[in-house]
């Protein structure tokens, strides 16, 4: 089923949750509604299970107003932020009171249902835990019964609020390969909501990024990594270094170090630049412009190395990632002085001190990009 | 043995059995001593009159009806005063508690002044053929009225802790509202209401005060179980009493034993793996 949504807009009392918010969701995607609390994710999200509903705005599903249709009659299989589990049932009686509920003409009998319960706890590695409460189970073993509950069903959709937020990490990452995999499996239409933009990236096909009830920048992930549509979007996804970029006659330039080329042709006196921590080149050769930074700390994060380097030029610490095995191949060590410059950068027009105009961002390259 | 954040396991399980011993068991003792008093032989024929058997009857079935009501509406009163908001609440809320601070008598004066024939609903049901006050709706009604704290009180604070996402979800997968409520609400609830009910029962069984103003007393009809034991107090017959107090104790345990195990029941789901 294809959903299209065009220009919600939810307010409460104190903010306004959803602004002007069109999306449309193919059959058989899974879609990450990527934000910070308090974005409209969440909103969207029970918007679609009909949990809530708009002030303004409409969703159809395959050309029909979808928010006609109840909660009950909508065919959804929601995972909630806390399972929502009963915990006064069994394990098997959650799974199972999806269908135990429906009216007895379209309830399967009850070796059916036995059989699908049966089914599903294996499909959420459960077999054994059929007989326990909730109680009894840890938080991953809890949020896979959530979701055989929501399987059961069989529904069109699938949504999922913050599915991983309460677990440890190392559960987290084991569960979301395996959810990658049920719906690889499955083909089911899944929609879900995470603050994790790491989680967001690898599990969707497409990510909606939101901020402040409006929906930023749609895309896939590789998009919404490489070419980030706003000034927040490049923020919230991953680190990056952030400075200024100011016309200097003809050219643009930051403490030294240009971009070759100007889109603008000369329209602005200031830009926004974002530079990712890998997309730093730290031994640039004296012939080619870059600036002189003071290596302060190395910080080993496992197979990653992050690199403190101030540049007194921009009057800035910069981040640079690099591969922890190329630390002692390249020789480097906190204090020592280097050769600084992006390889490749986005950046943002803006008018004086005002507001970045986005529909003007440049994607920039270094033209001959020299291994560093 | 394990370490704890707060010590003194042992002192102070003596000190909660000494106290428990000495406020509620020691008293109980007493009184089945004094009962021993009237013999074998008396206690068969004091229990086998058909006007204690009637008064018996009277008190624990009375009581009984009176605790289901009062659940059923303390159910109600309680959702309401957590789930909504509206003006006067706190005034509704605080009016819960009125039963338990008023003394009794002043209570079956009040029920009396509106039940009997002549009062202010008296008036109007006694064309449609119900009396109230001088019969066991009487009795009832008083019972009724002196345990309808407890459910709404012994709720409250676990309604409020209900998570609204356990609805959605139950909404979501297909279920109907009746269906909502008691395949999910209702289940959960349980083993709070029954709390209640017992509560509610207890106090039912062993009220005097409100009951005999309304009840008109007529034996074999509508006499309760205390009153005859405040009679035979009156007659200096203590052996007697305490025979009839030991019996309705015996009985009303039973009861609370019954609801405790259903309690139990109902709340299986709590209970953690070792």
């Amino acid at each position: 089923m294809t959903l299209e949504l065009s220009h919600l807009n939810r307010r409460f009392a104190e903010y306004q949750a959803l602004d002007d918010v069109s999306l449309s969701i193919a059959p058989g995607e899974f879609l990450a509604l990527l934000g910070p609390s308090g974005s409209g994710k969440t909103t969207l999200l029970r918007i679609l299970a009909g949990l809530d509903y708009p002030d303004t705005g409409s969703v159809l599903k395959d050309g029909k107003d979808f928010l006609a249709t109840t909660a009950r009659e909508r065919n959804i299989g929601m995972v909630f932020q806390h399972y929502a589990l009963f915990r006064h049932l069994t394990v098997l009686e959650n799974i199972a009171f999806g269908l135990r509920v429906r009216p007895w003409r379209k309830r399967p009998s009850r070796a059916v249902i036995r059989e699908r319960v049966e089914r599903l706890l294996k499909r959420v590695q459960l077999d054994d835990l059929g007989r326990r409460y909730p109680a009894q189970l840890s938080g991953g073993q809890r949020q896979r019964v959530a979701l055989a509950r929501a399987l059961a069903v069989e529904p069109d959709m699938l949504l999922l609020d913050e599915p991983f937020g309460a677990l440890d990490a190392q559960v987290r990452v084991t569960l979301r390969r395996w959810l990658r995999e049920l719906h690889e499996e499955l083909e089911l239409t899944t929609v879900f909501v995470t603050h994790d933009q790491e989680e967001a990236l690898e599990l969707a096909d497409r990510v909606a990024v939101m901020n402040n009830g409006r929906v930023e920048q749609v895309g896939s992930p590789e998009v919404i990594y490489q070419q980030p549509a706003t000034p927040f979007v490049c923020e919230f996804i991953g680190k990056v270094n952030r400075f200024l970029v100011r016309r200097n006659g003809d050219r643009l330039s930051a403490g030294g170090w240009m971009p070759d080329g100007d889109p603008w042709q000369g329209r602005f006196t200031e830009a926004v630049a974002y530079v990712r921590p890998e997309q730093l080149r730290l031994a640039v050769p004296s012939s080619q412009p870059a600036w002189e930074a003071k290596l302060r700390h190395i910080y080993l994060a496992g197979s990653v190395a992050h690199l403190e380097l101030h540049v007194d030029a921009l009057d800035q610490t910069l981040e640079a990632d690099i591969a922890s095995e190329d630390l002692s191949r390249r020789g480097l060590h906190a204090g020592m002085e280097l050769r600084v410059a992006p390889r490749s950068a986005v950046l943002f027009p803006r008018e004086g001190q005002g507001a970045t105009l986005n529909q003007e961002r440049w994607i920039w390259h270094a033209r001959s990009p020299v291994p560093a | 043995m394990r370490r704890r954040v707060l010590p003194g396991f042992g002192i102070s399980f003596g000190y909660a059995l000494t106290y428990l011993g000495l406020i509620v068991l020691l008293p109980l003792a007493a009184l089945a001593w004094k009962a021993t008093g009237i013999g074998l032989h008396g206690l068969i024929h004091l229990l086998s009159g058909p006007r204690t058997l009637a008064a018996l009857r009277l008190s624990l079935l009375g009581a009984v009806m009176a605790a289901s009501i009062n659940a059923v509406v303390g159910l109600l009163v309680g959702w309401v005063l957590v789930r909504y908001r509206f003006p006067g609440r706190r005034l509704f809320d605080a009016l819960v508690d009125l039963p338990f601070a008023l003394p009794t008598a002043v209570a079956g004066i009040a029920l009396t002044t509106l039940y009997a024939p002549n009062g202010w609903l008296g008036r109007w049901l006694e064309p449609l053929g119900i009396k109230v006050a001088y019969t066991p709706v009487g009795v009832l009604v008083a019972m009724v009225f002196v345990g309808f704290p407890f459910v709404v009180r012994t709720l409250q604070p676990v309604l409020a802790s209900l998570e609204r996402d356990v609805e959605e979800a139950a909404e979501s997968l297909g279920a109907q509202r009746w269906q909502t409520f008691f395949r999910v609400i209702l289940p959960m609830l349980a083993p709070t209401l029954l709390t209640g009910f017992a509560l509610a029962l207890a106090r039912a069984v062993g009220e005097y005060g409100s009951v005999i103003f309304i009840a008109g007393n007529i034996p074999m009809k509508s006499e309760i179980a205390p009153l005859l034991i405040v009679q035979k107090l009156e007659q200096f017959d203590y052996a007697g009493a305490a025979a009839l107090g030991v019996a309705l104790l015996l009985l009303s345990f039973v009861l609370l034993v019954i609801v405790s195990l259903l309690q139990r029941w109902s709340n299986r789901w709590a209970e953690r793996a070792a």
